[in-house]
């Protein structure tokens, strides 16, 4: 049955595709037709979303966004793309007495300068085509409403959501549309092992209208939508996913 | 690290309650200043000032100062 939210034909590069979000959207969008170029650090687990892609020629690449050189060497070996998802992204609870510059460096390399160079690299390599549509895996932090100790993390999100405003401008001639999707909490392992304890999340799941957190695939849907040409008059904007947290 | 500095950089995380408070046998949570906001500073102050990577929930099971000092001495990586 065609669709105009099938990814038929379409091939999609996802960043940071070996856990959470990430590897939701690749599952995902690949059952939805699309053929998944997919990144990440971590090899194993990369290798474990790749085997759980529907139907096949799906290529993975290994790529630490951290890294520059990583992101120029993974541009040169990507196929023309319909699709980029600009997933990879980190999570650090700080209060602001306690960040440093190394913190303020490590959470806007991965954040905001990986998915801003990866963009300009893939535009300046002629590698998305016409008609193709770029996506920002952004949060409802930094736009919409902060937490404690996410400042930083705040920031880094909110200067994206200016980076997709300015370059869906620069990109629309081309066809090319870029939007962004900014998700409440997600129930994935990107807090763990933090400064937020249990109580604190049973607690703050009480403020989702919603009553629970979100699931990395309901993020996926809205990104697949991005991606299809169901959202082909769509561009410039965040579709906020929150459970109507930001709501009250 | 000693106690007292540790006590010192405890105490720091705290505007108004008085210094005289802070004591090794400080159960620290009936502090009326003490809130999630202090908790995460408490957190990361262990972890930049004290190099103490400790998890909320571990936290959590310490009640005084001295329990808390005896964790993060415990898990002091450098």
């Amino acid at each position: 049955m065609s669709s105009v939210f099938s990814l038929q034909n379409k091939t999609i590069l996802i960043t940071g595709a070996s856990s959470g979000i990430g590897a939701a959207i690749a599952k995902e969008a690949s059952k939805m037709g699309a053929r998944v170029v997919i990144t990440g650090r971590n090899e194993e687990r990369l290798n474990a979303t790749y085997l759980s892609l529907s139907g096949d020629g799906h290529l993975q690449y290994i790529a630490d966004m951290a890294n520059f050189k990583d992101i120029e060497q993974l541009v040169t070996k990507l196929p023309k793309l319909d699709g980029c998802v600009n997933n990879a992204g980190i999570v650090k609870p700080l209060m602001i007495q306690f960040s440093d510059k190394e913190d303020y460096e490590s959470i806007f390399n991965v954040n905001t300068q990986a998915p801003i160079l990866l963009t300009q690299l893939l535009i300046q390599h002629k590698k998305v085509n016409r008609s193709g549509s770029i996506v920002f895996i952004s949060s409802i932090s930094g736009i919409h409403c902060s937490s404690l100790g996410g400042s930083l993390y705040s920031a880094s999100k909110g200067a994206i959501q200016g980076f997709v405003k300015g370059v869906a401008l620069d990109l629309a001639s081309k066809g090319i549309r870029v939007n962004s999707v900014n998700p409440g909490m997600i129930e994935t392992k990107i807090f763990k092992d933090g400064a937020i304890s249990d109580d604190q999340f049973d607690e703050d799941v009480k403020k989702y209208p919603l009553k629970r957190y979100g699931k990395p695939e309901e993020v996926a849907y809205a990104v697949i939508y991005l991606l299809s040409d169901a959202s082909c008059w769509v561009t410039g904007t965040g579709l906020l996913i929150d459970g109507g947290f930001t709501l009250q | 690290m000693e106690i007292e500095q540790f006590i010192q950089l405890f105490a720091d995380q705290f505007d108004e309650t008085e210094p005289e408070l802070f004591k090794p046998s400080t159960e620290f949570r009936q502090l009326e200043e003490w809130s999630s906001l202090v908790a995460m500073a408490v957190l990361n102050m262990l972890e930049k000032k004290c190099n103490a990577r400790i998890k909320s929930e571990e936290m959590r099971e310490t009640q005084t100062i001295q329990a808390l000092y005896d964790l993060m001495i415990s898990k002091q990586t450098a």
